[in-house]
């Protein structure tokens, strides 16, 4: 019994991570599109406290705490004063509609599972299903990134990608700590560099809309 | 015989309860906004008045127009009866499958969308249009709701999916909590209410269901009220009657009256808690456009489909 139940729950976390990459897909505004990543990222702490009481491997609560800390309040609250710095909450334009993005997703969730699923016939449940889920994450952080034209939102997509980075190495057993460590302050660099780059887009440009770097062919005439 | 009685007394209870919801969440709405409101009895009354009232019909108007009042109501007092409320084993309850459930829906829908053109007015021609792209885009949704749930509990009865529950086998189950979502949004479109469409305006650019009866009067308009009541009570002892069964007397024998009162009871407090809730929602959002509609009901649709997605992955495992 405690078996099935360790296991819906390990399920519930990482659906949840799931479900909530597709609110990222459907939101349009950057304040909820930052809410919707901060609530992912605790998602993805919830699931693995949980896995590492499940697996009774306590390196694993380390990880659910960064995830928390960093990803969950840090992130959210710096790109929340980064938008408002920058005057660009309104709404984001998407490349494609929202129906067609929201199809490709659920698309590209059957590709994962019918992916991963032959492929991990010798691991345990737990292992294939969170793979599953995360390789859909991780599909539809970089879908995320290519439907969208504000460079903010673009980051977003990609931190959700991280996320099913995460959740992917707290699934298998085993996984070095270092790792993940490693992961996780690579993220941080990169939204620091992410966040200069915001100010110096927009000091050059005017706008966040990466549309505009297609056209730019540098300080040349 | 005393199956047969209980019958009738479901079939009278949510002929009475469905005004004295709505309201209720009309009262919670105006409290929750800072209003006196009217009492939850006005409906009543309002029913009362129209149905005393002269219908006052359109010259060119033909028999869809007379006759589609009546027969919405019948079918949504129907479908309201057939859904188990508070007993299990009643004679209707037998032909209580869920797609025949969304055929009766549709076919009340289906008539009320051509008695809105029948007339030939603008108003109603643009709220009949509008609701069937409402329609077809909630239904696909619903249906994919109902095979996800049938897939899980192989049967589409509702009294065997609310035994399976009440039997305690579920657990928790993504994928029935991605359903209970996605029917919660569809039956927010089909019953009009808040991001969808506004019950309690007469604003021409976003009305959709009262600007497709905007027509009738009278007694007409009483039953087409009624209807649209009895609508909202159905969805709301839909969800109660899957997704949260417990309370529901199995067997109504007669040393079983005290469950069956019992039942009864809790199936009160879960109206009145879904009324609760949906008064709650609707103060907090906002309406949506017309045309965001489509994104909201795509979102429905998703996430059914996803919840079929996820039984078929914890079930090959």
């Amino acid at each position: 019994m405690l078996r099935g139940l360790e296991f819906d729950i390990a399920h519930l976390f990482s659906s949840s991570v799931l479900i909530l990459s597709f609110g990222l897909l459907y939101q349009r505004r950057l304040f909820g599109v930052l809410q919707i990543y901060a609530l992912q990222a605790l998602a993805v702490a919830c699931a693995a406290a949980w896995q590492a009481y499940a697996q009774a491997y306590p390196q694993l609560y380390v990880t659910a705490a960064i995830a928390l800390v960093f990803k969950a309040i840090v992130i959210p609250v710096a790109f929340h004063h980064i938008v408002l710095r920058l005057h660009i909450h309104r709404e984001i334009e998407t490349v494609v509609g929202v129906n067609m993005t929201l199809l490709f997703g659920v698309a590209l969730v059957a590709l994962s599972i019918l992916l991963v699923l032959p492929m991990t016939t010798t691991s345990g449940n737990l292992t294939r299903e969170n793979l599953a889920l995360a390789l859909s994450v991780l599909l539809l952080g970089l879908l995320m990134m290519i439907s969208r034209r504000n460079a903010v939102s673009q980051v977003i997509g990609f931190l959700s990608l991280e996320n099913g980075l995460i959740l992917a190495a707290i699934g298998v057993k085993g996984m070095p700590f270092v790792v993940e460590m490693s992961v996780a302050f690579s993220v941080l660099v990169a939204f620091i560099v992410f966040g200069m780059f915001f100010f110096r887009i927009r000091e050059r440009f005017d706008t966040l809309d990466v549309h505009y770097l297609e056209a730019f062919r540098g300080e040349r005439h | 015989m005393l199956s047969f009685l209980l019958q009738l007394v479901q079939l009278l209870l949510v002929l009475l309860l469905a005004p004295l919801l709505t309201g209720f969440v009309r009262t919670l709405k105006a409290r929750l906004v800072g209003r006196r409101g009217p009492s939850p009895a006005q409906p009543y009354r309002d029913l009362w008045r129209l149905l005393r009232k002269e219908a006052v019909v359109a010259e060119n108007a033909s028999w869809v127009f007379r006759s589609a009042p009546s027969l919405v109501f019948a079918l949504s007092w129907l479908a309201a009866a057939l859904v188990p409320t508070f007993a299990l084993d009643l004679p209707l309850l037998r032909a209580a499958d869920l797609i025949a459930l969304v055929a009766i829906l549709g076919s009340a829908r289906f008539l009320q969308a051509l008695a809105g053109m029948d007339v030939g007015t603008s108003f109603g021609g643009i709220g009949s249009s509008r609701e069937m792209m409402i329609a077809s885009l909630a239904e696909p949704a619903i249906l994919l709701v109902i095979f996800t749930i049938s897939l899980f509990i192989h049967s589409t009865m509702l009294p065997h999916i609310a035994g399976f529950v009440l039997a305690g086998e579920v657990g928790i189950r993504v994928s029935l909590g991605l359903a209970l979502i996605a029917l919660i949004m569809v039956a927010i479109a089909e019953t009009g209410r808040i991001p969808v469409d506004n019950p309690a305006t007469h604003l021409e650019l976003t009305m959709v269901h009262e600007a497709m009866v905007l027509e009738y009067s009278g007694r007409h308009l009483a039953l087409i009220e009624a209807g649209q009541m009895v609508r909202l009570l159905f969805f709301v002892s839909l969800i109660a009657a899957i997704f949260a069964p417990w309370g529901i007397a199995e067997a109504s024998t007669a040393e079983g009256v005290g469950l069956v009162g019992i039942g009864l009871a809790l199936y009160l407090g879960k109206v009145f808690a879904g009324g609760l809730l949906l008064a709650l929602f609707e103060t907090g959002i906002a309406k949506m456009r017309v045309f965001r509609v489509s994104e909201f009901l795509a979102g429905a649709l998703l996430l059914s489909l996803l919840a079929t997605i996820f039984l078929y992955v914890s079930q090959s495992l």
